[in-house]
C-alpha cells in the first residue's frame, strides 16, 4: 500500500493505537516559549509531576522581548514577569533556555533549524501555531494549547486524531525569482483555497516549484498553513534539506546515518492518494499585498481593491465579512493597490526574517532613503540571523536608509512587547497574520513580502517591486 | 476536571464568521501567568471603547444575556494562534458550549481540555437556533438539543464525550500507557537533542 511523506511520519510515531479513538503518537522535539508555558509548569507542580524528556525538550524567550537595548530595564512589568517565570520554570525542571541574553536567542520557529534541532521525519510541538513552519524540513509540527504543552512536558506524547492529506501542487517558474516570492505564492495559495480551506488536513507542498526554493523560502510556506486552517503543511527534504541542517550547533553526531535513512523513507511514495488536492501554477503569480483583515484576502499587485461583491461571489458570510474587513481598514473599493499610502513597514517575524529576506530587503534599500512619511523597521528573527546580517553589513544598509535595525524577537507581528501600531496606522508588514488589532489596537496590516515591504517603505505606497529589479 | 452536566440557557446569538483568536482576547492580556481571570477581557476591542467604556450595541454588553452559557456563532471560529488563553476567557465568562458550522483544529482541540462542548451543526440548524430567544436544553449524554417542542441531534467523537462527561484528567489516562510509551522508547530510534 502507498503512502504519502505525513502517513509514513505518523505511522512511526503511533504509541498507542485504537479504532475510532485517538492515537497517543510521541513527540520528538518539545520547544517551549515565555507566553504559553506557565500555567502548563503550574500544572505539573500542582500534580507532582515531572518533565519525561528534558533531552528533547528547549525553550527560547520570543513574543514579549524588548527589541530595543537589553541591558536596560525592561518597561513592562507584566512581560518582565512572565520572563522571570519562564526562567525559573527551566531552571526548576533542568529544561535548556536560550534566555535573553543568549546568542541562540530568537523566535522560536527560526532558532529550531538553525540549531539544527528541527529533524526531517520527527514530530515536533510548540505551544504556537506557527510551529508549522518547520513542516518545511519534512517534519510533522504543528502548534499546541497550553494544556497540550503540559501533557507533552507530563508524558512525551499527545492524543491526536489522525488529519486528513491535502496534497497543494505548484507547478511551474516564477516570472521574477527575487521580486516574486514564497510569500507570494502561499498568499496565493490561501487567496484560493481559503482560511479554513485546509482545516482538519495537513498539507504536503508538492512539485517543481516548490523543490526550486531555498529551505528558508520553504520555511515561509509551511509557516503559513495555518492561516489556510492546516496545523501542519510539510515538504519532503531533499538535498537542499540535508545541507541546510549539517554542522549546526546541534546536529547530531550520527547525521550521514540519519540522512541515508531520511532519503530512502521521506518521501510521498509514487500514485499515493491524498484526501484533497489542488495545483497552482506559479508562473502566473505576482507579488501579493492583502488588502483585508484575514490572509485570504489578498490582491495582485496590479489589482485593485474589489467591492464586497466581487470578493464574497453570493457568499453571504463572505460578503459581509468583506465589507466589515473594508470600514476596518478604511479602503474604498476600485482603489488601485499600488495607490495605497503607507505609514509603516514592518520587517520581521518567523515568516520572513531570515538572513535571505534580509538580504533581498536589503538589496532593493541599498543606496536609497526610506519615505519621509513612513517608519520602518527591521527585527532579526534571531540573535544570529541579527549578527549574520551585520556581518555583511545589512545593518549598515539599512540604518543609512533610515530604517531602524533592532534586536531579534516576535516584535509587531503579535505586539506583545512596545513594538505596535497605533490606532489607523497602516503597515506593510512581512508578517502572516493581519487580523483586526493584531498590530496593535486599531492598527491596519497588509501581508506582504520582504522585498515589497522594502520598495514600499522607499516609496511610501505600494509598488510593483518587479519593476525595482 | 469537572464532569460536564447538562445545561439550560438562553443562547448568545453571535452571527459572525471567521472570528479569530486574536479578537477573542487580544495578546495585551496573554501575560498573565495564569488560567483564571480571563473573561474580563474577553473580546475586549469588541466589547470596550478606547477609553474603557463597554459598548453598548455589542452583543455581550447585553444585560439580556449574561447568564448565557451557550454562544452560537458562524464558521471557522477559533482561528488563528493556538493561544488556550482563548478558551480560558470564554469560560471564565460563564461559555460552556459554543456552537458553530466549524471551528479551527487548536481552538477545538483546546476546548474539550478545558471542559467546554464545541458543537458542530450545519448552517441551517444555526440559523434557527440564531433566532430562537427561550432557554434550549442542552444533554451531553443523550447528544441532543432542545428547544420548546423540537430537538435536533448532534455528533461528538464518543472518545471526547466520555472525558467531558466524566470530568478526566487527560494526563492521568495517558499515564495508564506508561508501558507503552516506555517501549515505544526502546525501541524507536529517538535522537535526542544534546548527543
Amino acid at each position: 500500500m502507498t503512502e504519502t511523506l505525513f502517513e509514513k511520519i505518523w505511522n512511526s510515531h503511533v504509541v498507542v493505537e485504537k479504532e475510532n479513538e485517538p492515537s497517543l503518537i510521541y513527540i520528538d522535539r518539545h520547544l517551549i516559549h515565555e507566553v504559553t508555558s506557565p500555567q502548563a509548569f503550574d500544572g505539573l507542580r500542582a500534580n507532582h509531576r515531572d518533565v519525561r524528556r528534558r533531552d528533547l525538550t528547549v525553550a527560547t524567550i520570543d513574543h514579549n522581548v524588548p527589541t530595543t537595548d537589553r541591558s536596560l530595564p525592561m518597561i513592562d512589568e507584566t512581560s518582565s514577569t512572565q520572563i522571570k517565570t519562564l526562567e525559573k520554570n527551566c531552571k526548576d525542571f533542568g529544561i535548556k533556555l536560550f534566555g535573553i541574553n543568549d546568542p541562540n536567542q530568537g523566535i522560536v520557529h527560526v532558532i529550531g533549524p538553525q540549531l539544527g534541532i528541527t529533524l526531517p521525519g520527527s514530530t515536533i510541538v510548540c505551544g504556537d501555531s506557527h510551529t508549522s513552519t518547520q513542516g518545511a524540513f519534512g517534519a510533522f509540527a504543528f502548534g499546541i494549547g497550553t494544556s497540550e504543552v503540559e501533557h507533552t512536558l507530563a508524558t512525551q506524547t499527545l492524543w491526536l486524531e489522525k488529519p486528513k492529506t491535502f496534497e497543494i501542487l505548484a507547478t511551474g517558474k516564477r516570472k521574477n525569482s527575487f521580486a516574486i516570492t514564497s510569500k507570494d505564492i502561499i498568499l496565493s495559495i490561501i487567496k484560493q483555497i481559503g482560511t479554513d480551506g485546509g482545516t482538519g488536513h495537513v498539507l504536503e507542498y508538492r512539485g517543481d516549484a516548490i523543490s526550486d526554493l531555498s529551505m528558508e523560502q520553504r520555511m515561509t510556506i509551511c509557516n503559513m498553513s495555518i492561516e489556510a486552517g492546516s496545523r501542519a503543511g510539510l515538504i519532503a527534504p531533499d538535498e537542499k534539506t540535508f545541507d541546510y541542517l549539517n554542522h549546526r550547533k546541534y546536529t547530531p553526531k550520527n547525521y550521514d546515518e540519519l540522512v541515508d535513512d531520511w532519503k530512502n523513507n521521506l518521501m510521498s511514495d509514487a500514485n499515493s492518494k491524498f484526501d484533497k488536492s489542488f495545483t497552482i501554477d506559479v508562473d502566473k503569480i505576482e507579488p501579493q499585498v492583502s488588502w483585508g483583515t484575514n490572509p485570504a484576502m489578498v490582491s495582485d499587485i496590479t489589482g485593485k481593491i474589489p467591492t464586497p461583491e466581487e470578493f464574497g461571489q453570493n457568499n453571504e458570510i463572505q460578503i459581509e465579512s468583506a465589507k466589515k474587513a473594508l470600514l476596518y481598514m478604511d479602503l474604498k473599493p476600485d482603489t488601485p493597490i499600488i495607490e495605497i499610502p503607507i505609514d509603516r513597514v514592518f520587517i520581521g517575524s518567523c515568516t520572513n526574517a531570515r538572513l535571505e529576506d534580509l538580504k533581498d530587503a536589503a538589496e532593493i534599500v541599498n543606496g536609497k532613503t526610506v519615505n519621509a512619511d513612513v517608519d520602518a523597521m527591521v527585527v532579526p528573527g534571531s540573535q544570529m540571523v541579527k549578527m549574520e546580517a551585520e556581518k555583511l553589513g545589512l545593518d549598515k544598509i539599512f540604518k543609512d536608509a533610515n530604517f531602524e535595525w533592532r534586536e531579534s524577537g516576535c516584535s509587531m507581528c503579535l505586539g506583545m512587547n512596545p513594538d505596535i501600531l497605533k490606532p489607523g496606522e497602516r503597515c506593510a508588514s512581512t508578517s502572516n497574520r493581519n487580523f483586526e488589532g493584531r498590530q496593535g489596537s486599531g492598527g491596519r496590516t497588509h501581508l506582504v513580502s520582504p522585498v515589497m515591504a522594502a520598495a514600499s517603505a522607499i516609496a511610501g505606497h505600494f509598488v510593483d517591486v518587479r519593476e525595482w529589479c | 476536571m469537572k464532569p460536564f452536566t447538562k445545561i439550560i440557557s438562553i443562547i448568545t446569538p453571535f452571527d459572525k464568521a471567521n472570528v479569530d483568536t486574536d479578537q477573542i482576547i487580544p495578546k495585551q492580556f496573554l501575560k498573565l501567568i495564569t488560567k483564571s481571570g480571563f473573561g474580563k477581557f474577553l473580546f475586549y476591542d469588541w466589547r470596550f471603547n478606547h477609553d474603557g467604556q463597554e459598548k453598548s450595541d455589542f452583543i455581550l454588553n447585553d444585560s439580556k444575556y449574561c447568564d448565557s452559557q451557550i454562544l452560537v456563532t458562524n464558521e471557522n471560529f477559533g482561528c488563528g494562534s493556538s493561544r488556550e488563553h482563548a478558551v480560558w476567557a470564554l469560560k471564565d465568562f460563564g461559555f460552556s458550549v459554543i456552537i458553530s458550522p466549524s471551528f479551527a483544529d487548536i481552538f477545538y482541540s483546546n476546548c474539550f481540555k478545558n471542559g467546554v462542548l464545541p458543537i458542530i451543526l450545519d448552517i441551517v440548524k444555526i440559523k434557527k437556533l440564531l433566532q430562537y430567544t427561550e432557554k434550549i436544553e442542552l444533554d451531553l449524554d443523550s447528544q441532543k438539543i432542545i428547544f420548546g417542542d423540537e430537538s435536533m441531534n448532534f455528533e461528538i467523537d464518543s472518545h471526547r464525550k466520555i472525558r467531558l462527561l466524566e470530568g478526566l484528567d487527560d494526563i492521568d489516562l495517558t499515564l495508564k500507557e506508561d508501558e507503552k510509551i516506555q517501549h515505544f522508547e526502546k525501541n524507536s530510534s529517538i535522537v535526542s537533542i544534546f548527543g
